[in-house]
């Protein structure tokens, strides 16, 4: 960790009590994080039991009875959670292979723009979207996308057919992933623009005298130097692949267009609001628990291949 | 040289025009909406409006400031970003400057990485969290909105991160002059970590005016919701029944422009304080986020 820290002085050395003496101001800065931490995240950790029990709210935990598995044999067994985790799978992975490919492409095209004030002005429009909640584009999009807003009369005016965006199932998985590129695409870019811009000139210099044209430049040059920050981008989105996103989806989400849809998350909204608790958590559960792996096992990849540590 | 390269410059000539085009893109549904929001109830209704307002008025906007639950909604919003930003702000310095000292110099810093690694990949669920919220009593309690939210262990490892990009010499003459971890911090480190705090309050501001699931969730009555909120149950859900809106106001409510007046009214606080914190979080993020 500290391999090119040279030996100096340092008040952290001899016993505990001597050490704690020394940092105490350090770990009472800290005192505020853990304890939020401790009450709003650890307290509910031990709540996830209630996805083996039959929960009824007015019996609370300890008084609910025990089911084991059978919440989680119910889930896999019943044909609408199968077919939400399918939805949620199909959504994310699209989401996450267009999220990665889209902004390394505008990276690339945006760094060859060599005035300043343009560069800056398409990287001030571009990262906008990305602050607005699902609540304010959903609004927006439920107005454009509608069978008389403003993109079917376009489309009409094309002479072709309506298109009902949020009202048939491909066409909402359609929307759903492009309305989230457009939001998040140049925001996503940041990463990639940060690393173009410290690649070394001078290789492209020796490539210049070598007689590479740009398009060789940036394969041989420019794709290489990349390819750190792009597998450590890849990886650490393999943590979302159950997440479709809940914000997005359950603002734009409506009866018609459930089967293919309805992501875990809204699923899990809903058979809370439905009342059954111990189905929902178990399946929160279910996600969690998958989460955990697929986010740990992009940490360690990222560390592995591309050296990236998060702490 | 490639810039002199006719294929180059046809390229280059494409490739701006591709961007800007993109650009626009992006920024043309809002400028829709702002338009709606500024044109008369028919013309908005019957679909008529493009970029241009048609027979201007300001009819969305007085209707929606002229309803009692917009304004104790937008009160709301108002509070719980600029405490909850300044709060989470403070927690998360104070956090990550410890963090940011190396393990031999702060023996305590791998446990407390693990603590908070732990919750960073690990969520408990919505049950779980709801039934805690039920048993410390913050159903309901302005500060539901504040609390759980101030530990984001992402916005403490940007910040983290941040920290150690400056050069350990800064505190190397005031440990000699006998300063406390404290005063290291608040003098020296904070005073050039400006574009990192400004990235990070950013986030954490338009993170709280964004907010809608918590109102929804832990808020049983509507007149204790967030803009955010409201506006999500009239916006996209159209469900009239559960926001205590008078039938008589129900009307004007759905009309199209009044819509559109509260969604822009409800973008409006970002896009004021997008330009002047934009330029610091490109800084801010690459700092923080980027490192070899």
């Amino acid at each position: 960790m500290a391999a090119n820290a040279a030996p100096k002085a340092n008040p952290g050395t001899g016993t505990t009590a001597r050490q704690f003496a020394a940092t105490w101001r350090l770990h009472l800065m800290l005192l505020p994080a853990v304890l939020v931490a401790l009450i709003f995240k650890y307290a509910p950790m031990p709540g996830i039991v209630i996805a083996f029990q039959d929960f009824k709210p007015w019996q609370g935990i300890s008084g609910s009875s025990w089911v084991g598995w059978s919440n989680f044999e119910l889930i896999f067994s019943m044909h609408d959670s199968r077919q939400v985790i399918l939805n949620t799978l199909i959504i994310s992975c699209l989401k996450i292979a267009f999220g990665l490919v889209v902004p390394v492409i505008f990276a690339l095209l945006l760094n060859e723009i060599r005035q300043m004030g343009l560069k800056r002005s398409v990287q001030t429009l571009v990262y906008l979207p990305h602050f607005m909640s699902w609540v304010i584009l959903g609004g927006i999009l439920l107005d454009l996308l509608s069978l008389e807003g403003i993109v079917n009369q376009l489309l009409s005016f094309f002479h072709m057919q309506p298109v009902m965006f949020l009202s048939e199932g491909n066409w909402f998985r359609f929307t759903v992933i492009l309305s989230d590129l457009w939001k998040e695409f140049g925001f996503s870019a940041i990463v990639f623009l940060a690393s173009l811009s410290g690649i070394n000139p001078a290789l492209y210099e020796a490539a210049e005298i070598d007689g590479a044209g740009r398009m060789k430049q940036t394969l041989y040059i420019t794709l290489p130097s990349m390819l750190p920050i792009i597998v450590v981008v890849f990886t650490l989105s393999l943590g979302n692949m159950l997440n479709a996103n809940f914000d997005q989806i359950y603002n734009l989400i409506n009866s018609l267009v459930l089967d293919k849809g309805d992501i875990i998350d809204t699923y899990v909204y809903r058979s809370f609001q439905e009342g059954q608790y111990s189905l929902s958590t178990a399946v929160g559960l279910f996600k969690s628990v998958i989460g955990f792996i697929m986010i740990g096992g992009g940490y360690y990849s990222a560390y592995k291949w591309a050296n990236y540590r998060i702490f | 040289m490639y810039h002199k390269n006719p294929t180059y410059r046809v390229f280059y000539l494409f490739n701006i025009a591709f961007l800007v085009l993109i650009s626009v893109v992006c920024v043309l549904p809002l400028l829709h909406i702002f338009a709606v929001s500024l044109s008369g109830k028919s013309a908005a209704d019957s679909n008529l409006v493009g970029l241009i307002p048609v027979d201007f008025s300001l009819d969305g906007y007085l209707r929606t400031f002229e309803n009692s639950n917009f304004l104790s909604a937008l009160r709301i919003s108002v509070l719980r970003s600029a405490v909850g930003t300044v709060l989470a702000m403070c927690v998360t310095v104070l956090a990550a400057f410890p963090l940011s000292r190396n393990s031999r110099e702060f023996r305590g810093r791998n446990f407390y990485v693990w603590f908070f690694l732990i919750i960073m990949i690990f969520d408990a669920g919505l049950v779980p969290h709801y039934i805690l919220m039920e048993k410390i009593n913050l159903i309901n309690s302005f500060w539901i909105f504040i609390l759980p939210g101030l530990v984001n262990v992402w916005n403490i490892i940007l910040m983290m991160n941040f920290f150690r990009a400056l050069p350990r010499d800064l505190d190397e003459a005031a440990i000699m002059d006998g300063a406390t971890s404290f005063q290291i911090m608040s003098r020296i480190y904070l005073p050039v970590s400006l574009p990192a705090i400004a990235t990070l309050s950013l986030f954490t501001l338009v993170g709280h005016w964004n907010a809608w699931f918590d109102g929804m969730l832990y808020m049983t009555s509507p007149d204790r919701w967030p803009l955010a909120t409201l506006l999500q149950t009239i916006v996209v859900v159209q469900d009239f029944s559960k926001t205590g809106i008078r039938f008589e106001d129900l009307q004007t409510l759905s009309n199209r422009s009044v819509k559109s007046a509260q969604i822009f009214i409800a973008m409006l606080p970002i896009l004021l304080v997008y330009p002047f914190l934009q330029r610091f979080f490109v800084k801010g993020i690459v700092l923080g986020a980027v490192k070899e």
